[in-house]
């Protein structure tokens, strides 16, 4: 199966990250491409802005290991695993990284490619809150 | 009111297609008309040998390395530095109609801007420029996109689907039931890439290309300077023009290339002088790239299949003349004639049955690295028709239409304009132009270097899966003119070896930082 990592360290805690991760209706909030997001028990259904809904399965959402796996449903997807780990790297920041395993391969690379621009973006907002927080604090 | 610029370009072309440069297949009168009253370039090089990267080489001035697309499938940064950005702030109208493929085809998730105004019908939208400013798309004001077939959302597939559904299905389905470049056969002779398509000439994406222009150029005024990038998706694999112009070129009568091999052991034998990766393609051993089927296995590929694909090729390469033909009616008609430059060129060629070998790939020799290059100044500008042979770049583009538009050439260029005759590229003291490939995909990485200069071709390997860095090709152009004697272990030449090898090393380009991600296969 090929196989596409994207990482990205984020200057928040590995709790507040997975905050956000762990919560799997909110997706479409920070992944960018991705109009909704609908859970039912461990399916979720996603909608990409060019229409296509893909149901995925969840496999784990484990807040201990701050690790969520996902399969999308086979279709013209033949075999896919997605796997988000959020790791303790000190001084409050995390490493995120963002797997995807997949066939065929040529998805791979697209899927892979949407997820470093999903990381990108869930730094961005993760990051952007952490400077609201600061400034807050700073005023008080 | 100054020189307007049409920019033409085609893909994966081969020098050796064109009338004027000595080609006996296709009929190429158009351009070889530009180039009997132009400059005619004997050895234009990419910067790349695959769309993506070298086609932004074309657009930024920079070479891969600089503008960062290192490999189809990583998009150029919206941001990037761009010529037809500084050709709109110069006042020009501006417009790419036909193949752009800056940015990746494969977008499920929206993200790419060619995509999204191909979905949303608007002409461009506004992105931010290298400058820090906000403009139109890269520049142009006016984008409508087509590739190689109706497949995706561009704007060809969309207006054919509206106003001619039944034909959607005629053409070859170049990505197959995995989502790999398509091995299956077609044709007479079951060739890759190849199918009898039963579109009607005029639903066919090339006359939509100029259809398109013609319609763009149409509704500007006529005091109005103008730089229109035109960019045919043809003579790209698949190779499935329209059926009913077959009849030009019988593939039966269609000669092999010149300096085919004509015996798998010859083929071998010219394989096994240059690094693995060769003679591992060949065999079906490695696929480097997404650019080649994955399935198909060169070695298996017969002469009639090599007699077809060129035939096919050919066709396609006279319905783009005619279609420029055209086009250069059309602005006759607007009597822009006499202010009118004309570039001719493509992105890379094909190896069309070099080596034994179909498609392209890390391989720099002339089958992908020699392109057609054709520029007619405008004939108000009175510059002599001249032929030059000293090498040149596609990297050269920019600055020339810059210079065509009297814009001082902005501090991003890497190079300067296309010399006008050879003692002017003397007098400049061009000599060198340097290609790049670097690939890396599912654990196999390719990364090649390579320098033109006094008649040889020298490429130098860094470290990949299957070489350790000490590989090397070398040819003398002059007296190997297939690059069939690789001469990079050849005590004779050891000297010219290591002061190629050295003026190769020195003139690298600066990197792009940090390196940009691959975000679709193509």
């Amino acid at each position: 199966m090929a196989s596409v990592r994207r990482q990205a360290i984020i200057h928040r805690s590995p709790d507040d990250v997975y905050a956000v991760i762990g919560d799997p209706a909110t997706i479409a909030d920070w992944f960018p491409g991705m109009v909704s997001a609908e859970v039912d028990g461990t399916t979720r259904t996603i909608t990409t802005v060019s229409g296509l809904p893909m149901a995925e399965e969840i496999v784990t959402n484990d807040a201990i290991q701050r690790r969520f796996q996902y399969r999308l449903a086979p279709g013209f997807i033949q075999d896919h695993l997605g796997t988000i780990d959020v790791f303790d790297v000190g001084d409050g920041t995390s490493l995120v990284a963002y797997s995807t395993d997949c066939e065929p391969a040529a998805l791979a690379l697209m899927i892979g490619g949407a997820t470093g621009n999903a990381l990108k973006e869930l730094k961005r907002q993760l990051e952007q809150v952490q400077v609201q927080v600061r400034e807050q604090e700073t005023r008080r | 009111m100054g020189r307007k610029i049409l920019f033409v370009t085609t893909d994966q072309q081969r020098y050796d297609t064109l009338g004027c440069n000595g080609g006996t297949l296709a009929r190429t009168p158009v351009v070889d008309a530009l180039a009997a009253s132009g400059i005619r370039y004997e050895r234009a090089i990419p910067q790349s040998v695959v769309c993506m990267p070298s086609r932004s080489t074309m657009l930024t001035g920079q070479y891969p390395s600089t503008h960062g697309v290192w490999m189809n499938g990583v998009p150029l940064p919206v941001d990037a530095p761009s010529v037809a950005a500084d050709l709109h702030r110069a006042g020009y109208r501006t417009a790419l109609i036909g193949k752009a493929h800056f940015e990746p085809f494969m977008d499920a998730f929206g993200r790419f801007t060619e995509n999204l105004l191909a979905r949303s019908g608007e002409e461009t939208a506004p992105r931010p420029w290298a400058d820090g400013t906000v403009g139109p798309h890269r520049g142009f004001d006016h984008l409508e996109f087509a590739t190689h077939g109706a497949a995706g959302m561009l704007h060809y597939a969309q207006w054919l689907g509206t106003h001619h559904p039944e034909a959607v299905g005629m053409f070859y389905a170049a990505i197959d039931a995995g989502w790999n470049v398509s091995a299956l056969g077609g044709g007479d002779t079951d060739a890759p890439q190849v199918k009898a398509n039963p579109i009607p000439r005029d639903w066919y994406h090339t006359d939509w290309v100029a259809d398109r222009t013609i319609a763009w150029l149409d509704g500007l005024d006529t005091a109005d300077d103008w730089f229109c990038w035109m960019s045919f998706p043809d003579p790209h694999h698949p190779w499935d023009p329209p059926e009913s112009e077959m009849h030009r070129i019988d593939w039966h009568d269609t000669p092999l290339p010149a300096g085919y091999p004509t015996t798998a052991a010859e083929r071998e034998r010219i394989l096994d002088d240059k690094p693995r990766h060769w003679r591992m393609w060949y065999d079906g051993e490695l696929v480097s790239n997404y650019e080649a089927p994955k399935h198909w296995v060169p070695a298996a590929m017969t002469a009639d299949q090599v007699r077809e694909v060129n035939a096919r090729n050919a066709v396609e390469c006279e319905l783009i003349d005619e279609a420029l033909g055209r086009v250069l009616a059309a602005i006759d008609a607007r009597g822009w004639t006499d202010d009118v430059d004309i570039v001719f060129t493509t992105d890379h060629g094909e190896l069309q049955g070099d080596f034994g070998l179909l498609f392209k790939g890390p391989y720099h020799t002339d089958s992908l690295m020699r392109l057609p290059l054709i520029w007619r100044p405008a004939p108000a500008a009175n510059v002599p028709a001249a032929v030059v042979t000293t090498p040149v770049g596609l990297v050269e583009l920019a600055p020339t239409f810059c210079a065509i538009a009297g814009v001082d050439a902005p501090d991003y260029l890497q190079a300067t304009t296309l010399p006008v005759d050879d003692a002017d590229a003397a007098a400049r003291g061009k000599e060198r132009v340097l290609t790049e490939w670097d690939s890396e995909l599912w654990g196999v990485a390719v990364h090649l270097r390579t320098i033109t200069r006094d008649g040889w071709v020298c490429t130098a390997y860094r470290p990949g899966f299957v070489h350790d860095g000490t590989e090397g090709e070398l040819y003398e152009l002059g007296t190997d003119p297939f690059q069939h004697h690789n001469r990079w272990n050849d005590p004779a030449v050891a000297a010219l070896q290591s002061d190629l090898v050295a003026d190769l090393w020195d003139h690298q380009p600066p990197a792009h930082t940090p390196r940009l991600d691959v975000e679709a296969p193509v």
